[in-house]
């Protein structure tokens, strides 16, 4: 799938501005920023819910802009899971089928029975669906409505509408936001398993970079309806190519210095520059560069969070080992920056200054 | 609990009931009537409870009237007018919730200004209409003019427009037309609007005799409530029991339906009261 | 094979969604509304091959005849008994069903079902049992007063009791249908403002009502009041069955004077007017309920 200089506008204003995003075959994608960055959008864009106003839409190389969803034969798991609440989990997950194996008479009730072949076609459904639902684990529920399922258990029966149907690609909404965290994060690894399993490229819509971090092979990090950067996890994290991608991606959230700030860092090669570094790149060491006082000291086991203030009264925040014993707040430290993990930025454009860092 | 409570409340007690006893009256008187034989529904004597029950009323309103007949058309003309409502009305909710198009605010105008013409209003051309292509006479006469709800698409537009939107494109991608979402995914979701709006089109026609007055005169079309006024007008006044045993027949149905499903019921009869 | 444009195809399927509809309403409402309106300026009579215009005419005979005033005012006055009565009988029987529900919610229920029944009842079949309970010999109504040692009265052929008797049973019919709108209104109010009275002293069953009760059915009690004075003026069933108008026009009313004019004496024209003048006067009625309703959906 790829989308080329695909523009969205609704009334007057931009939602997508000139997008392109190539999605490889087998790939798993995610689709990250902040909520109205455009990427819900671009996620409908590509599953043929809505069109774009400009630019192209290619399915394996074919212009598809004319085709509807179904005519795409893309999957699609919706964040509120968007399960028929009136039909049992066995009809949720064979609707698909239903309509793909049925005429419109064999739909019928009653009268369908008697259409010549959907006997047949009822039978292939039936053993279609029961082998999805073993596969998620959802056998148990056949026949249960959806309302009276756990949040995990719907995100599955959602799941399984898409499976089967073999679709050529899957688009995932936010599957995981309405799932509490444990649950969360073992859906995680379900889905990089089912990933694996059907080898058919997954996009994933998120606003959380661990998410996106933990599962993808290609992040595409959208902001203000632009694509800010696209690239691999590894690439995201070590280059970020703006000061707002450099924010976004990483658990503890970067901390940038500019002149005022007071310490220089790798300024000499470009004065005006501000520099980020990562909490993690950022720890005390007797040896370091420049100093701070401690505020708060954040314990979490393997690691411990420290909340520092520069003497000019910048916010720091730098992660020591865990094993670290922390000096008694108010006290001054030295800092140490890993070498090599400074991001020089452009003041006014944001944008990344030179190619330093990993 | 003190005395003057206590004498409120028996105070209050007595008079609903007294008024709960005025309301059953003319039910109380109805039932009696219909049960009670001749020579004593003509006695100048006051009798409540009679002397033996006359089932022969009954039997002779079901077998030897056009009773049966009426019921029937009741039957027919409501649930083809409801029928025709829903095929109508759900996919134009569905249109004005769910899609967008040209228009849609202006649609929406038209039904909110269609709300506000009783039906009175549209009956003398709507007679015109159907004398001239010449369907009076007929269960078309008694059906189509009902068929335009706005009162209806009224209803499911804000029933429909609480259903999130992914449910529908969740059913776009599973491959259902739009026409498969509206009576796969929208109506079943819908229901509780069209039990609600069922029992105040039932009601409503059922009891209806404007129309049926002026649309039919021949008694073979005869709803009910014009079927029970053929009724009396023809017995000089000698049948009372088994006039009385009709208008219990046709009373049945609804009373016994809300007896059934109070809640439902009334909640769609109190909606009824948003239509003007 | 190459699909049809998905911009027609969408334009496509909304005409085939919302077009059913959208033809029906303007075949079966808006296109009759301008008839109707066109020919109350003409004198057309059903069946006519031709007709003449006659300006204001036919507003001017409704109302300058005595029959046309006659029919105006009856229902003017039937309105004036029904609107006050119903309404007032359905707050108090509302309020009272609704404390009962304290201490005795099963009766409370069933009560509530009992006074609900008229307005789901079929109207017709319960006026012809309401012909016979005022039956001049044979009515309970009748034989009752004599029994009292009243005077028995010609409660639908006198012409001086003849609409207050229909009024009667207007009255009848919605009481439960008011009391529902004002049970829901006091369902509304919240438990902690009664609480909050009797703090304030205001806690006797009198003074409780009207601190917190009236004012809070305020909004509730115009919504009911136009809706009981939407449903007055329609007033015809009863009519039609029980007195034809009779005895001479005493009971007539605008709904049945259309009926009368239009249908059995097939004056189109003049039928159309009176038709006019009876959607003026709902077309005000549901204009205000609207604004009500849209107040109560605001201010919630």
């Amino acid at each position: 799938m790829e989308l080329k200089a695909v523009t969205r506008r609704f009334d007057q204003s931009m939602v997508l501005d000139a997008v392109d995003v190539t999605i490889v075959e087998g790939s798993f994608t995610a689709l990250l920023g902040a909520s109205g960055c455009g990427k819900s959008t671009t996620l409908r864009i590509m599953s043929g819910l809505d069109r774009p106003s400009d630019g192209e839409v290619l399915l394996r190389g074919v212009d598809v802009a004319d085709r509807t969803a179904y005519e795409r034969n893309v999957a699609m798991v919706f964040q509120s899971y968007a399960l028929y609440p009136h039909l049992t989990v066995f009809q949720n997950i064979a609707l698909p089928l239903t309509m793909r194996h049925l005429g419109a008479l064999g739909r019928f009730p009653v009268v369908g029975q008697l259409v010549p072949g959907s006997a047949e076609a009822r039978r292939l459904i039936r053993s279609t669906v029961e082998t999805t639902a073993e596969s998620l684990g959802l056998s148990e529920v056949l026949s249960r409505k959806p309302n009276s399922l756990s949040g995990g258990q719907k995100q599955r029966v959602a799941l399984g509408r898409a499976l089967v149907r073999d679709p050529v690609l899957f688009l995932l909404d936010e599957p995981l936001s309405n799932l509490d965290a444990r649950l969360r994060v073992r859906m995680r690894a379900e889905l990089v398993a089912l990933h694996k399993r059907t080898e058919k490229p997954f996009v994933y819509v998120t606003h959380d970079q661990a998410e996106a971090m933990a599962m993808a092979d290609q992040i595409i990090v959208m902001i203000k309806g632009k694509v800010a950067q696209a690239g691999s996890p590894r690439d995201l994290y070590d280059r970020p190519a703006t000061m707002e991608v450099a924010s976004f991606i990483g658990a503890n959230s970067i901390n940038f210095f500019r002149p005022e700030d007071g310490w220089t860092g790798l300024r000499a090669q470009a004065p005006s520059a501000v520099s980020g570094v990562r909490p993690e790149h950022l720890a005390p060491s007797s040896t370091g560069q420049f100093g701070a006082h401690l505020e708060t000291v954040e314990f979490l086991g393997s690691e411990t969070i420290l909340g520092l203030r520069t003497a000019k009264g910048k916010q720091l925040t730098a992660i020591a080992a865990g094993d670290y014993a922390a000096p008694t707040p108010g006290t001054e430290i030295k800092l140490e920056v890993t070498p090599n993990r400074v991001h020089l930025f452009d003041p006014n454009s944001g944008q990344r200054l030179c190619a330093e860092g990993a | 609990m003190t005395a003057s409570r206590a004498l409120g409340r028996l105070a209050s007690l007595a008079l609903l009931l007294l008024g709960a006893f005025a309301i059953l009256l003319p039910f109380i008187w109805m039932l009696s009537l219909s049960v009670k034989p001749q020579d004593e529904i003509f006695s100048a004597t006051f009798q409540l409870i009679p002397s033996r029950l006359e089932w022969q009323n009954y039997v002779k309103a079901l077998t030897e009237t056009d009773v049966p007949r009426y019921l029937l058309n009741g039957v027919i003309v409501t649930a083809g007018i409801l029928f025709f409502q829903i095929l109508f009305a759900v996919p134009c909710a569905f249109a004005l919730t769910h899609r967008t198009f040209k228009g849609r605010t202006a649609l929406f105008g038209l039904i909110l200004a269609a709300l506000l013409v009783p039906f009175h209003v549209t009956a003398i051309p709507v007679f015109l209409g159907f004398a001239q292509i010449g369907i009076l006479n007929s269960y078309w006469a008694l059906i189509l003019p009902f068929v335009p709800t706005a009162f209806g698409i009224f209803l499911f537009r804000q029933f429909l427009s609480q259903i999130p939107a992914d449910l529908f494109d969740a059913a776009r991608v599973d491959g259902l037309s739009e026409t498969a979402i509206v009576w796969r995914i929208a109506f079943p979701l819908a229901m509780p609007a069209a039990t609600a709006f069922a029992i105040f089109s039932v009601t409503a026609h059922w009891n209806d005799l404007f129309w049926p007055l002026i649309a039919t005169t021949d008694p073979d079309l005869a709803t009910p409530p014009r079927g029970i006024l053929f009724f009396r007008d023809e017995e000089s006044g000698d049948d009372v029991g088994p006039l009385m045993a009709a208008a219990t027949l046709i009373t049945a149905p609804l009373v016994i339906a809300f007896l059934l499903a109070q809640r439902k019921f009334t909640q769609g009869l109190a909606t009824g009261g948003l239509k003007g | 094979m190459r699909p049809i444009s998905p911009t027609l195809r969408s334009t496509l399927t909304n005409a085939w969604l919302a077009g059913p509809a959208t033809l029906a309403l303007l075949a079966f409402i808006f296109v009759p509304v301008t008839i109707v309106a066109v020919l109350s300026l003409t004198d057309y009579q059903f069946g006519a091959r031709s007709f003449g215009w006659v300006g204001l005419d036919n507003y001017g005979k409704l109302f300058g005849s005595t029959l046309g005033r006659r029919a105006i005012t009856n229902t003017l006055i039937y309105a004036a008994i029904v609107i006050p009565v119903s309404v007032g009988f359905g707050l108090l029987v509302a309020v009272g069903l609704f404390r009962m529900s304290d201490w005795a919610p099963r009766l409370s229920n069933v009560l509530r079902s009992v006074y609900f029944l008229p307005v789901a009842a079929t109207l017709v079949a319960m006026s012809v049992s309401w012909q016979m309970m005022l039956h001049p010999s044979l009515g309970v109504v009748n034989q009752t007063l004599i029994a009292i040692g009243g005077t028995p009265q010609n409660w639908l052929s006198d012409r001086g009791l003849v609409l207050y008797t229909l009024a009667v049973i207007g009255i009848w019919q919605s009481i439960g249908y008011n009391m529902v709108l004002f049970l829901a209104g006091l369902a509304a109010i919240p438990a902690d403002l009664y609480d909050a009275a009797e703090i304030d002293g205001a806690g006797g069953n009198w003074s409780r009502f009207w601190t917190v009760t009236w004012p809070l059915l305020g909004p509730t009690t115009l919504f009911v009041l136009v809706i009981t004075a939407t449903n007055a003026f329609r007033v015809f069933e009863t009519v039609a069955t029980l007195t034809k108008g009779g005895p001479a026009f005493a009971s007539d009313t605008l709904v049945y004077a259309l009926y009368r004019e239009g249908f059995i004496y097939f004056k189109a024209g003049y039928a159309s007017a009176i038709t006019m003048v009876f959607f003026a006067v709902l077309l005000t009625l549901t204009l205000i309920q609207f604004r009500l309703v849209e107040r109560r959906v605001h201010y919630r």
